[in-house]
């Protein structure tokens, strides 16, 4: 323990060399900067930056590519709120809440409480990579296939959350994601499904072109359409444009919940960001005291997923750094990275190179407080996007979102499919059904399937296997517990009153 | 006002003459298609090949351009439909586009591209837990004879290189490949923990992906892929071990379709000569890429031969339909 913190310490010193410090600011500015664009991710900057940095100093540079991870993961979460355009699959459902609170008037505490949450969860997570990070990663590794499908059921259960009121649409919309989760090759034959024969189908549906589809476009269309009905009254700010004092009495705890479920679930070889947002999205809208705010802006639901992607942007780290395990393609990008000095990260990084591995660590922590620094003075000017008039603030965020589809992909089938998926969404508000649940079920669906087929391979067929590891045994009785749960407490009352 | 403008008009007229003057003309402006998203092996080896060519002087530009989706399929058939006849534009591929082209049935097929020249190859391993019983290629092959469906390997993408490896390895032991129990995963990532985790009997990926995990004793590497031993590394073959299973995960750069003799040469002239700059040297060393030039007609040859091969190993675990 001492050792970590005389690790740490030294850690500090080299991180807070100028040259450094100057390296993790241009990181989190141009990680914010490619978060805002949806399609642009932290994944795509650090490979186009890779060749440019290949002069500098390895320290340097890493703590740039740190900087770009935690600022795109940031960076996201801003044109959620504000314009219902998540930059990453990972602030999705940041957008629920958030976006509804920005049109209410309150955009400005729900940026403040995503920036401060980020700060918060990252600090609480980067603390944990220096700390359990060895420990963590042991557990990381044990987690096998039945175990993930586990964790999948459970993500599954939770998503009613997301359903808003009848749950007959809300399986319909969830049912609709999962089949395009279908679409492409099949992971562990090699078939194709769905695809129709276009080439570009093959590697399935992008995630950030479904949720900019739904989200950003459908909600163009849908106001577009009402403009001659009532005109909906956009009011940039209504209160304080800080948080007030019972906006902080709500946050903290989504905040730790939020990192609770983000670092190790981002630990994970195949945990990603999305799951734990979703799982901290659905726990505050059961443990808030204002259930009638959710679906109408409620801060809880925007504090407690920003908190859970950023802790498991760090935690994603963690097999990164002790076993050379990228387990998202930002981490993949920075091990070749790594690569590129001739460093291997693994076990042995830590003990061939500790100078680097603690200064990246330390400037974790540095480029979390910059990532403050940078954006709460921006929250009074990002709001005030919010007073463009509406006309002009839709079609920009059509340019937008075409733009940053066309950049991630360049390609007619893939601009097709976004225009397609913003007529869905359309409809879909048109008629009351919620979107969320089609996101969700491209992400899930398809995690779910190939570890169950995993897990079934690996066990020759034996169906036992999931209830044969003690983790994945457990989450399934969490799941069942919270599938069973409202049944019976239903009844439970029903029988309390049947008594009085 | 008018000053400027004729000064601006003079040094825009001065650039277009020094762009064309007789030192340049001779210089070639390249396009380079990466069929792959940026950050994947064919992407790095186009920006590196775009590095090499331009600061060894062999070419006054090249750009880079990224066509993903589907192993190679979508980005091949862009290049041989639009760039067809264009002497100045080449295309980064490798075994994996092998086999995903089989398995998508694209009607497009490397047959059609003008080979210029294979650059470099990574040798593959087979690993196993440190805590293994295995602990040779022959107690594995051994293991895949007694029971193949109890031999569960874990690797990349179905059809790609980790998979035909395989299906090689139990044909060249004498076992069913058909009824291979291989279990593909998205990315080294987490095929290393499945195999670190003990979930499954044995791993196969390239050698750089697992080297870090072999040399500290967590995984056991049973046998690489490569013809002789590789200088450096201290991992027998399966050769030497009885097992005739030779194969590496090559990368190549290929033309359009329909371009002339002279505009073919040219290409591979300034494929070998970037080959052989110190820049491209330097590149091979920091990636820890192994370099396998092989040009002209021998690689023509060569990716002719691998075609057959990778095909009908995929036909026999059933991946393509004949």
């Amino acid at each position: 323990m001492m050792d970590t913190f005389a690790a740490l310490a030294h850690g500090m010193a080299v991180a807070m060399q100028p040259m450094n410090l100057l390296y993790a600011l241009i990181g989190v500015f141009l990680g914010t900067a490619v978060g805002v664009l949806p399609g642009i991710g932290p994944a795509l900057t650090v490979a186009l930056l890779l060749p440019v940095t290949y002069k500098l100093d390895p320290g340097g540079s890493l703590i740039m590519f740190a900087g770009i991870y935690y600022g795109g993961m940031y960076g996201g979460s801003t044109t959620a709120i504000l314009i219902n355009t998540p930059g990453e699959s990972a602030s999705m459902a940041t957008a629920l809440e958030g976006n509804k609170m920005a049109k209410a008037g309150r955009g400005g505490p729900a940026l403040a409480t995503s920036a401060i949450g980020s700060f918060v969860a990252g600090t609480i997570a980067t603390i944990g990579l220096a700390f359990l990070a060895p420990w963590l990663v042991d557990f990381a590794v044990r987690f096998g296939p039945e175990d993930y499908f586990a964790l999948m059921c459970v993500a599954f259960v939770t998503v009613s959350a997301t359903f808003g009121d009848s749950p007959v649409r809300g399986l319909t919309s969830l049912f609709i994601g999962l089949t395009l989760g279908l679409v492409g090759i099949d992971k562990l034959t090699g078939q194709a499904r769905l695809a129709f024969g276009i080439p570009e189908l093959l590697d399935g549906v992008e995630v950030t072109t479904l949720a900019v589809g739904l989200f950003a476009v459908g909600e163009a269309l849908y106001v577009a359409s009402r403009r001659h009905h009532a005109e909906e009254k956009l009011e940039p700010v209504r209160g304080s444009l800080w948080m007030t004092r019972e906006d902080w009495r709500r946050s903290w705890k989504p905040w730790l919940r939020g990192t609770l479920f983000g670092f190790p679930i981002g630990a994970l070889p195949a945990g990603g960001a999305e799951i734990p947002t979703f799982l901290s999205y659905s726990t505050e809208r059961r443990l808030t005291k204002h259930p009638e705010e959710f679906g109408k802006g409620a801060i809880e639901g925007v504090a407690g997923p920003e908190a859970a992607n950023n802790a498991s942007a760090a935690g994603t780290l963690v097999p990164l750094l002790t076993l050379g395990l990228p387990t998202s393609a930002t981490a993949a990008m920075m091990l070749a990275g790594f690569q590129q000095y001739g460093l291997n990260p693994g076990p042995l990084l830590f003990a061939e190179r500790p100078d680097l591995v603690w200064g990246l660590i330390a400037s974790l922590f540095i480029a979390n407080g910059m990532l403050l620094v940078l954006n709460l003075p921006l929250v009074g000017l990002w709001v005030r996007l919010l007073a463009i008039p509406q006309p002009w603030l839709y079609a920009g965020i059509l340019v937008f979102a075409t733009m940053g589809t066309i950049a991630a992909k360049p390609s007619v089938v893939e601009l097709s499919m976004l225009a397609a998926f913003g007529v869905m969404g359309f409809l879909m508000r048109r008629f009351d059904f919620p979107i969320a649940p089609v996101v969700i079920g491209l992400i899930l669906g398809p995690i779910a399937e190939s570890q169950l087929r995993r897990a079934l391979a690996i066990s020759l067929g034996d169906p036992m296997v999931l209830l044969q590891s003690p983790m994945s045994a457990t989450l399934l009785g969490i799941a069942l517990i919270a599938l069973l749960a409202p049944f019976v407490l239903k009844g439970l009352g029903r029988f309390k009153a049947n008594e009085d | 006002m008018i000053s400027s403008r004729m000064r601006l008009f003079g040094a825009v007229v001065a650039l277009l003459l020094g762009a064309s003057g007789p030192a340049a003309a001779q210089q070639l402006e390249l396009k380079l298609m990466a069929p792959a998203a940026p950050g994947g092996g064919w992407d790095q080896t186009a920006r590196s090949m775009q590095q090499a060519l331009v600061a060894s002087g062999v070419a006054r530009s090249v750009q880079v351009t990224n066509v993903p989706g589907a192993g190679g399929s979508v980005g091949i058939a862009q290049f041989v439909n639009s760039a067809k006849g264009d002497g100045n534009q080449m295309m980064v591929n490798g075994f994996v586009m092998v086999g995903a082209l089989a398995m998508n049935k694209s009607p497009v097929t490397l047959d059609q591209v003008t080979p210029i020249a294979r650059l470099t190859e990574e040798i593959q391993v087979i690993v196993v837990p440190a805590n293994s019983p295995l602990k040779t290629a022959q107690d594995l092959a051994a293991a895949v004879k007694a029971d193949i469906a109890k031999v569960t390997f874990a690797g990349g993408s179905a059809g790609g290189v980790d998979h035909v490896m395989a299906a090689l390895f139990a044909g060249t032991v004498g076992a069913d490949a058909k009824k291979i129990n291989y279990i593909p995963f998205s990315g080294g990532g987490e095929s290393l923990a499945a195999i670190l985790g003990g979930k499954v009997t044995a791993g196969i990926s390239g050698l750089s992906e697992y080297e870090g995990q072999i040399k500290a004793g967590k995984l056991r590497a049973l046998g690489v892929t490569s013809a002789q031993r590789l200088p450096g590394v201290d991992i027998p073959t399966f050769k030497e071990q009885g097992i005739d299973l030779v194969l590496a995960n090559w990368r190549s750069v290929v033309a359009p379709p329909g371009i002339t003799p002279e505009q073919r040469k040219v290409l591979s002239d300034a494929v070998e000569k970037m080959v052989k700059s110190d820049a491209w040297k330097e590149i091979l060393k920091q990636k820890g890429w192994d370099d396998a030039y092989l040009g002209g007609d021998a690689f023509a040859d060569f990716l002719k031969k691998e075609i057959v091969r990778v095909t009908d190993v995929l036909k026999s675990v059933g991946l393509v339909k004949s």
